[in-house]
């Protein structure tokens, strides 16, 4: 095997490939009768009110900053757990002190009441 | 019988002589094969995902006290073909003001990030895709790609409802990747690989299981959270959200989406199997071939499927508020002390026979402190709201 990559690139595009395939065929088999009604937006039989792009809650962005936060950090910490055993006792606590600090801005957006759903 | 001890790379061997001999190169000769091989593994998974459907239906009922299908075929096995042919011939229905790309990707891209997945899934030790040496980090990229069409799906459906199931896929979708790289990342320490193969090879003498129950867990919660089943299924609540971001899918694409989630639960019934139960391994009896492994990993894959459809049908589903403070205040702390510890111990009695016991134990530890910290806090929430004369249920809510 030269280059895992190209596998998965083939991957990639075969796995493409089959779901556009079924839509495909059902665009060909499937009938097409659209009517005003039957495209009108979905909500329990009652006409749909104003624009359907709604604000919403600030909450979601805040998830998604403490989120961002730790999911970049992970990407440090996986080299690091691969070379765990070739390293020194010293890199361990090095790598415990870097969770620490992310766990210490855990607990500041906790304190803060950041992780409150309100 | 060389076929049986090997069989992928006999196959390759043999058919790369055959396209060499008519004049073409090796490269374009390997990528064709590739190409072929793909396309069988890839039929094969849907295939496989066919008959999950009626797996599926199969024990939803009987957990409900029902017979499920029982028409077509013997048990009704063929139940899931006649639900095909209806989705194929559904009219295919864009509501108004819907972002038309958008909108047909993401059923799209939802089948596929599960279709990637299979890439690296070591059924046996020779019968595997490709064994990437960033392995762990390639299904947390790919599984983010399913996240992505669910947003998609919701963004571009022009419909409350799905905006509202897109918003709490970004709340709890996300928030639970992050325990649940901290038990890959437990994983990644001890077997100090990120390959799908050497994790499975780490496992020779003692599954992870044993050297980490916390990390099974741990990893089991989130991979439930990921694929949005109950009682984790907030993004698609039925009784809230009438189907959440696939509100306004019809026909093939709902279809595909819902295969998409089926065979997303089957795929992490696998990981679980590769991660913490040996993969192949069972008692020696994977010694007899690669084919006889590959049908023991499918059989553990199987059975931690029907393990996530257990809990779906068990638990019911939990607030928005409960499942972001279960994610962020208890999951992610616990996860990472659980690295922490790991690591350390695991360093400290590296090549000693100790690893194992001290392994286990330091999990017990961190189990039986989690459990008496939460007692007592529960206590002390109990104390407070008695003291302030408010109902003790409302205690709990932050």
């Amino acid at each position: 095997m030269q280059n895992p990559w190209i596998y998965v690139g083939i991957f990639v595009l075969v796995g493409l490939l089959i779901p556009i395939a079924a839509i495909a065929i059902a665009a060909i088999l499937g009938p097409k009768k659209p009517n005003a009604i039957k495209q009108s937006t979905y909500e329990c039989g009652i006409e749909t009110v104003g624009d359907s792009w709604v604000q919403f809650k600030a909450q979601y962005y805040i998830f998604g900053l403490v989120f961002l936060v730790f999911d970049v950090e992970t990407v440090f910490l996986f080299p690091w757990a691969v070379s765990l055993n070739s390293l020194p006792l010293f890199a361990v606590f090095e790598g415990i002190i870097f969770v620490l600090i992310l766990l210490a801005g855990l607990v500041y957006a906790w304190k803060k009441g950041m992780l409150e759903w309100v | 019988m060389e076929f049986w001890k090997d069989p992928i790379t006999t196959i390759f061997d043999s058919l790369l002589k055959s396209f060499t001999s008519g004049g073409m190169t090796e490269d374009l000769a390997t990528v064709l094969i590739y190409l072929i091989g793909i396309l069988a593994f890839i039929s094969f998974a849907m295939v496989l995902d066919i008959f999950l459907v009626w797996v599926e239906r199969k024990v939803v009922a009987r957990f409900q006290d029902r017979l499920g299908p029982n028409r077509i075929g013997p048990f009704g096995i063929f139940q899931p073909f006649a639900d095909i042919v209806k989705l194929l011939i559904k009219e295919d229905i864009t509501p108004f003001g819907a972002d038309v790309v958008l909108f047909n990707l993401a059923p799209i891209f939802s089948l596929m990030s599960v279709l990637l997945l299979w890439a690296i899934m070591p059924f046996a030790p020779k019968m595997v895709g490709v064994d990437l040496n960033v392995g762990m980090l390639y299904l947390v990229a790919a599984g983010s790609i399913g996240t992505l069409s669910v947003i998609m799906a919701g963004w571009s459906s022009n419909n409350k409802y799905a905006l509202m199931g897109a918003f709490r896929t970004v709340a709890q979708m996300v928030s639970y990747e992050i325990p649940m790289v901290a038990a890959l990342l437990v994983v990644t320490v001890l077997a100090g690989t990120m390959g799908a193969v050497g994790i499975v090879e780490a496992q020779e003498a003692v599954p992870f299981i044993i050297l980490s129950p916390l990390a099974f867990l741990i990893f089991l919660i989130s991979a439930i959270a990921e694929l949005g089943r109950s009682p984790f299924d907030l993004n698609e609540a039925e009784s809230e959200i009438v189907a959440g971001f696939h509100t306004e899918y019809t026909g093939m694409k709902f279809g595909l989406f819902y295969a998409g989630e089926l065979l997303h639960s089957f795929t992490f019934g696998g990981f679980i199997a590769l991660l913490f139960f040996g993969g192949h391994r069972l008692f020696g009896l994977e010694n007899l071939g690669p084919l006889v492994g590959a049908l023991i990993f499918m059989g553990k894959a199987l059975f931690f499927y029907w393990v996530i459809m257990w809990v779906k049908y068990t638990v019911p589903r939990i607030r928005v508020d409960h499942m972001l403070a279960f994610n962020w205040k208890f999951l992610t702390p616990l996860a990472f002390i659980l690295l922490m510890v790991t690591a350390l111990v695991g360093r400290i009695f590296l090549h000693s026979p100790w690893l194992a016991p001290a392994l286990f134990i330091s999990n017990i530890l961190i189990a039986w402190l989690t459990i008496e910290y939460l007692k007592s806090h529960a206590r002390k929430e109990r104390d407070q709201a008695e003291a302030s004369g408010s109902a003790p249920a409302t205690a709990t809510q932050h």
